[in-house]
């Protein structure tokens, strides 16, 4: 599994805020609730792709696999529509939708996930006032999505463990043989990322982003 | 509240005495009941020091004690005049710590935003962060893989970025927990050689002996205790010895 959604490249796209980008993507969006024409859907459709694929430089790839990991919804949404209102409303649902699925696929893979945790800390910013660190709320987003693959990983491994001595339990039983040692592995995993940030400094305050010590 | 300048270091690292080295006097340490350490009084001042001994002789525990990721629940370690007990953010910039699975280690989902994570901690802004993380990366082969997903990196790049990790942070020590022990020849021997050529002090636990060739002295840990203090080659036939006898 690749959770790989940053595409590196120069282009302005890249070069642009992740809040700027983030605000553009809500605009777009109230743009296409406020004003529900089939011409505005078809025209930020176009607009999406003509940014994403020309001005960003992303790889076809990159928007087409967005598009295929919601294809049946939307084709469920468009049959639903068809059957309960009309087709060209059908049609300007689907286009909406797919429209701003790509949006926020331009967006991802434009931007580093630590400008978009940046974004996120500056929101959390008022909940200081009650006591949240929004530097750990950041902190906690980006390791999500570091070590989602490391425990897909962590999971396979047991799994073969177990087929290597015979074992291939299914249902609830696989769950519980799984789980239950992945479980342990976790704990460990989190104690030593937790000594690894202490030894990173993560107790630190961060001069940029608090004053308080 | 008190308020620190942007850029400025914590006043507790000002009162650092750098030849002081790495002190331990009457260290012990015992988790609940179980004894892992005992009567430690140590100075390391050496460049090139490692530390070996059997599995569960308390090896990690030491290592931990010296960049106060551990704080002996009897005696004092003072690093470079700073004790680890009450300075331990002070002594935690001056000793990294690399250990010995890096996807423990690798906290950020890719390769140059892992790097910059120790230096935003240390406020080091943007634009010398970038700097900084650039450099350590063309240094260590990694300045291809900047925005590569750590996760597909192999072993060897996991470990080097880690190493990387720590080394951006600039520290005046750097303590390794086993690092060669998850890797294969080849990246086992280019640890070795990034060991062998860094600047900083280096302590090494580790499994691998010959990791050891060309160090100042070695320290043999058994039962909690130091059982040898010496040169790489008595220290390692002690060794020898002790284990032949089990």
């Amino acid at each position: 599994m690749t959770l790989a959604l940053y595409v590196p490249r120069a282009s302005v796209v890249h070069r642009l805020p992740a809040g700027v980008k983030l605000l553009a993507l809500a605009a777009l969006a109230v743009l296409l609730f406020a004003r529900p024409t089939l011409t505005v859907a078809g025209a930020a459709l176009l607009g999406t792709m003509a940014v994403g694929l020309g001005v960003a430089r992303l790889p076809v790839a990159v928007l087409a696999r967005q598009a295929l990991a919601v294809r049946w919804w939307l084709a469920a949404l468009f049959v639903v529509h068809a059957l309960t209102t009309d087709v060209p409303t059908g049609t300007h649902t689907v286009l909406r939708l797919l429209t701003l699925v790509l949006a926020a696929a331009v967006v991802t893979a434009t931007t580093r996930v630590t400008e978009m945790t940046a974004v996120v800390q500056r929101i959390c910013g008022p909940l200081r006032l009650v006591g949240v660190r929004p530097e750990r709320v950041g902190l906690a987003i980006t390791m999500a999505l570091r070590f989602i693959p490391v425990l897909i990983e962590r999971a396979d491994r047991i799994r073969a463990a177990q087929a290597a001595r015979g074992g291939s339990p299914r249902g609830v039983r696989a769950l519980r043989t799984t789980v239950a040692p992945l479980l342990v592995q976790v704990l460990q995993m989190a104690h030593d990322v937790s000594e690894a940030l202490d030894a990173r400094g993560a107790d630190d305050v961060p001069v940029r982003r608090s004053r308080r010590v | 509240m008190r308020f620190r300048r942007p850029g400025a270091a914590p006043a507790d690292a000002d009162v650092a005495d750098p030849g002081r080295g790495i002190e331990l006097r009457g260290v012990g340490h015992r988790y609940g009941d179980r004894v892992v350490l005992a009567g430690i009084d140590l100075r390391l001042t050496e460049p090139r020091i490692g530390v070996i001994g059997a599995n569960g002789s308390g090896k990690s525990t030491f290592a931990r004690l010296l960049n106060g990721l551990v704080v002996p629940t009897g005696g004092q370690v003072i690093v470079d005049g700073l004790d680890t007990r009450t300075q331990v953010r002070a002594v935690r910039r001056r000793v990294g710590f690399v250990f010995q699975d890096p996807d423990a280690q690798i906290v950020h989902p890719t390769v140059a935003e892992d790097v910059g994570y120790g230096l935003e901690n240390q406020g080091v802004p943007p634009d010398e962060r970038a700097a900084r993380v650039a450099e350590v990366l063309a240094r260590y082969g990694l300045a291809g893989h900047a925005d590569h997903p750590a996760h597909l990196l192999s072993g060897g790049q996991k470990q080097l970025l880690a190493i990387a990790g720590v080394l951006v942070m600039r520290p005046a020590r750097v303590v390794f927990d086993e690092p060669t022990t998850l890797l294969d020849l080849v990246n086992a021997r280019r640890v070795a050689e990034l060991i062998a050529g860094l600047e900083q002090q280096v302590v090494v636990v580790t499994h691998q002996l010959d990791l050891l060739d060309g160090f100042d002295r070695v320290l043999v840990v058994d039962g909690g205790r130091v059982v040898e203090d010496a040169p790489p080659g008595p220290a390692v036939a002690a060794y020898r010895t002790l284990m032949a006898g089990r």
